[in-house]
């Protein structure tokens, strides 16, 4: 055996041919993807947010203004007023679909009847656009005939619920909606993670006699940790995106009382054709989306990586 | 010089069926194997050996050419394959899931890679029909892998290996999907296969049974080192260190740590204030007196009671009994240690009662307690 | 005095017991329907459902009444007469600005867009996803994480430079370039369902194909392929109904007479010129969202799972 190791060393080469063309097939299939990756997703972010330094304004030029964009953007009331919205309708709709999201999983997961149908119905409005969505709503809301109307029908004369011609209370209007679209999917991905916990454990709580609630609370929510991270980058993300529903719903009215930053950008690249303002704008929206993104993809992946 | 060492491995290694040089295989800085060798003969049925994550799937897929190693050569039948096609290295494989295409039935199954190659017709029909008639799975070529049961699936694995027509087969742990009856029914099967097709064979288990039954020689592999290499019988009765004497055989070879010491002119091993002779231990290296060793017996080469004939007799406790049977194990007290003891299934003892011991030397190990090897 | 237990005694004595039952609890603990636990569950949820359920009942009933009765009654009471007369005029009549050719161009232009977007995205995701799971090399898990990452970043930020780059290869407001957009932006999670499936699938199959000295295409078409169906029928739900609802992308890389049926449907209903007519709102509203609700309803099991993969994380 250790006589014919000597004659078969030298045949060991120091480095492999031709490496680039190895898995040759492999790589000539994923150059659409690296292209998505690395030209489109990579490049065009870094792109934006070079030219949201430059005062370009029917077409990108690259003279560089500095902060000039940001100080504009900040100094618009338009912009405030569509960051607050994004705030409100972010914190709320992420507590209430949460919230609203994970009764209705538990309620489901009381081994009930019709348990089809109640998903059925709690997740069809999923399936419909936000255009869709905003515009049923505005029916709904609409103070000649809606929801208003009707409860004044009932005898309430001075009764008023009129959100979406409110500028104060129009947020609120489109959080209804936004709820009725999304809450479905929020309540499907917290049934599963139920679904996903140990049947013995709710044996050992229901031996030891530790109320349904308790274990919820104190057992159940603490397991479903993942779930309930995954669910709020995937609502967060969402949020950060909310255009349609409210082009649909009031086109940012009354005056631009429902104004959001998604829809601040379009309407500065695209219409008011300062496109400085919109890659500003935009790269605002990836710094918000960065800080969601970073801390939960820190404490995902940060520990085990590459595993 | 690089004419000489392309051509050179070929003529000396040709009476190797598979030969593995210095293979070493890592991730990053994990190192699976290293500084591998290992030569097959022609016709040889070699069982790779060793607990999970030894490295013993990682040599195989190595062999097949399903894994690129990061050093080493690769040689079947003279040939150096390091950087071959699995296709084109002259070798069949069998999986432990069968991996078996579910949608195609048997017949492609065993066809799909013939057919991939583009051979005729006729010559795909006559391959598959005579793999199919050595395993008999003739009735079943028409169905599909959901509709046989496990025994049956991996017999079409073995078929997708024989119509390739290649001098070696590789084996990855191919009956561990199988339950306990299945499992030995195709043991014998497959050591039937061998004798009638005569084809090198490599076999990777983690079964001790498996391994002694089919092997020509066993390789017992550990975190990627092969510990010992050798037949059956010289793995089970002469094992090379400590870790292939506590691997091999069950109950485990019982293993009393103590010290070689001189008494009346002889070196007797001492444990516990108790001295064993030595005398008819075949060492293979002088035995110092003051070392610090590990003696081994396995539990069917200690005499009980009556089967004890001369030489020196002990005597312990029984501590537990273990009926199985055929055999009757005793779990034993002695010297500060416990002992297992394996008897005839009709001999039975009560707890605590007193038992004779005569251990059988010719048989025993002994391993150095530092290095863990045998002495 | 012992007389007196003898009543008792002979019958037990006469018929020798063989089990013996006590009073207590017997057999299966009743349960009863009307439970207090029962009326709140069933009182929650129903009401929750009747929440979910009322804007589509809405949509309907309105978009079968004229405008008169709209004009007079309620929005959730049935229609006292119903007509039709609605949806024919959304289908074939409603006005966006000059156009007065209904919903109909919408429709079909949303299906010229739909089919090659679904089919191209996902033979090239799906094909991506099988390099990743089972051909990787070097820098091919790298060049997947910035895909995911990019999942994440909101549209607005790629938009512009895509329009570049669309329009430098002259294609731009054409059919061929929202199928770019559209496969570009299904990349990230249809890659990630079939990455995961086919990492799913045992690795020995691809081992012992590779045996039979199948190569990179001929694995992916006669074993993987086969094998992937309920996945392409995942991800044909997944990209159906995206790309039927997507409004962004219609508005900003088509052009007025290519407008998707959501952005035409917008027009129609938020147009400040004319009469409200909201039954024909209604009925152009439903008649946009019957496509996602048909694969929908027909899908069942399956959308959930398409949308679960979307919360999977690889």
């Amino acid at each position: 055996m250790a006589k014919s190791i000597p004659s078969a060393r030298p045949n060991i080469p120091s480095a492999r041919p031709n490496q680039l063309f190895r898995n040759l097939n492999s790589k000539i299939a994923s150059i659409p993807m690296i292209f998505v990756a690395l030209v489109i997703f990579l490049g065009g972010s870094v792109w934006t947010v070079v030219y949201s330094f430059t005062n370009s304004r029917l077409l990108p030029r690259l003279s560089f203004v500095g902060l000039d964009q940001y100080e504009r953007l900040w100094a618009s009331s338009r912009w405030i007023i569509s960051i607050q919205n994004l705030a409100i309708y972010g914190v709320l709709s992420l507590i209430f679909s949460m919230v609203i999201g994970f009764v209705l999983a538990a309620l489901m997961d009381q081994k009930i009847r019709f348990e089809n149908v109640f998903r059925t119905i709690f997740l069809y409005p999923f399936a419909l656009s936000f255009i869709v969505t905003g515009l049923v709503w505005q029916w709904l809301l609409n103070p000649e005939y809606g929801v208003q109307h009707i409860v004044r029908g009932f005898g309430w004369e001075g009764f008023v619920f009129n959100p979406l011609y409110d500028a104060d209370l129009v947020i609120y209007g489109i959080l209804i909606a936004g709820l009725w679209q999304g809450t479905g999917l929020v309540m499907c991905l917290m049934l599963a993670g139920l679904r996903g916990i140990d049947e013995d454990i709710w044996k050992a709580a229901r031996v030891d006699g530790i109320p349904m609630w308790r274990t919820y609370l104190f057992i159940v929510i603490p397991m479903m940790r993942p779930v309930f991270i995954t669910t709020l980058v995937i609502i967060g993300s969402g949020i950060v995106k909310l255009y349609d529903l409210v082009v649909a719903q009031t086109s940012g009215g009354p005056g631009n009382a429902s104004e959001v930053p998604a829809k601040y950008v379009y309407d500065y690249m695209f219409q008011a054709q300062n496109l400085g303002q919109g890659f500003a704008a935009s790269t605002m929206m990836l710094l918000t989306v960065a800080i969601i993104i970073v801390p939960w993809a820190y404490l995902e992946f940060g520990g085990r990586k590459r595993v | 010089m690089t004419d000489l060492s392309t051509f050179s491995p070929a003529s000396t290694d040709s009476k190797y069926s598979v030969s593995v040089r210095d293979l070493t295989l890592s991730f990053g800085s994990l190192t699976v194997l290293g500084n591998l060798n290992l030569d097959i003969h022609d016709g040889e049925f070699l069982v790779l050996l060793g607990s999970s994550g030894c490295g013993k799937s990682t040599l195989l897929n190595c062999i097949a050419g399903l894994l690129e190693p990061t050093d080493g050569q690769i040689f079947i039948n003279g040939r150096n394959v390091t950087w071959e096609e699995p296709k084109d290295r002259g070798i069949g494989m069998v999986f432990q899931s069968y991996a078996l295409y579910p949608q195609m039935t048997v017949e492609k199954n065993l066809s799909f890679g013939l057919r991939v190659a583009g051979m005729p017709k006729e010559d795909i029909a006559k391959r598959v029909a005579r793999a199919a008639a050595i395993l008999q799975i003739e009735p079943l070529l028409q169905r599909k892998p959901a509709a046989l049961s496990g025994g049956q699936r991996q017999r079409v694995a073995i078929g997708r290996a024989l119509v390739r027509d290649v001098d070696v087969f590789l084996f990855d742990e191919p009956l561990s999907n199988l339950d306990a009856k299945l499992r030995s029914e195709l043991r014998v099967e497959i050591k039937r296969l061998h004798q009638q097709l005569k084809n090198t064979m490599i076999y990777v288990t983690h079964d001790q049974i498996e391994a002694l039954t089919l092997a020509d020689r066993i390789a017992i592999m550990k975190s990627g080192v092969i510990q010992q290499l050798d037949d059956p019988v010289t793995i089970y009765n002469r094992p090379n260190n400590l870790f292939v004497a506590g691997f091999i055989g069950s109950p485990s070879m019982n293993f009393l740590r103590g010290d070689l010491v001189e008494e009346g002119g002889r070196i007797v091993f001492q444990t516990g204030g108790v001295s064993f002779s030595l005398d008819g231990y075949n060492a293979s290296e002088p035995l110092t007196v003051g070392a610090k060793v590990v003696l081994g017996v396995r539990p069917e080469h200690i005499k009980v009671d009556r089967d004890v004939v001369g030489g020196e007799v002990h005597e312990a406790i029984v501590d537990i009994e273990e009926p199985m049977g055929a055999d009757n194990l005793l779990w034993l007290k002695y010297a500060g240690q416990t002992m297992s003891v394996r008897i005839g299934g009709e001999r039975r003892y009560k707890v605590g009662s007193k038992v004779k011991l005569g251990f059988d030397m010719t048989m025993a190990s002994v391993f150095d307690a530092e290095t863990e090897t045998r002495l | 005095m012992s007389n007196v237990s003898s009543p008792n005694t002979a019958v037990a004595g006469a018929a020798p017991i063989k089990t013996s039952l006590s009073d207590g609890p017997r057999g299966r603990r009743p349960k009863r329907m009307l439970s207090r636990r029962n009326i709140m569950l069933y009182g929650i949820l129903g009401v929750a459902a009747l929440y979910y359920l009322l804007p589509l009942y809405v949509m309907v009933v309105t978009s079968l009444k004229g405008m008169p009765e709209i004009r007079l009654g309620n929005i959730f009471a049935p229609p006292m007469e119903i007509t039709f007369e609605p949806w024919v005029k959304a289908w074939a009549e409603a006005c966006t600005g000059l156009n007065c050719d209904g919903l109909s161009r919408g429709f079909w232009n949303s299906v010229r867009i739909l089919i090659p977007s679904v089919v191209v995205s996902i033979a090239v995701a799906s094909v991506s996803g099988y390099a990743l799971a089972n051909w990787r090399f070097k820098g091919s898990e790298l060049f997947f994480s910035i895909l995911i990452i990019g999942a994440f970043i909101p549209y607005q930020v790629m938009i512009y430079p895509i329009v570049i780059v669309l329009r430098n290869m002259g294609i731009y407001g054409t059919l061929t370039g929202l199928i770019v957009v559209h496969t570009i932006f299904g990349m990230p999670i249809l890659t990630l369902l079939f990455r995961n499936y086919f990492a799913s699938l045992p690795e020995e199959l691809f081992k012992a194909a590779r045996i039979d000295g199948a190569g990179f295409w001929q694995i992916y078409s006669r074993i993987m392929l086969p094998m992937a169906l309920p996945i392409f029928v995942v991800a044909m739900i997944l990209q159906v109904t995206g790309i039927w609802n997507d409004f962004l992308f219609g508005v900003v890389f088509t052009r007025p007479d290519t407008y998707p049926m959501t952005v035409q449907l917008n027009n129609i209903v938020n147009s400040v010129q004319g009469v409200k007519e909201y039954n024909v709102n209604m009925a152009a509203t439903l008649l946009t969202g019957a496509v996602p609700l048909i694969v929908y309803f027909v899908s069942g099991r399956l959308f959930v799972r398409g949308i679960a993969a979307g919360a999977v994380k690889g």
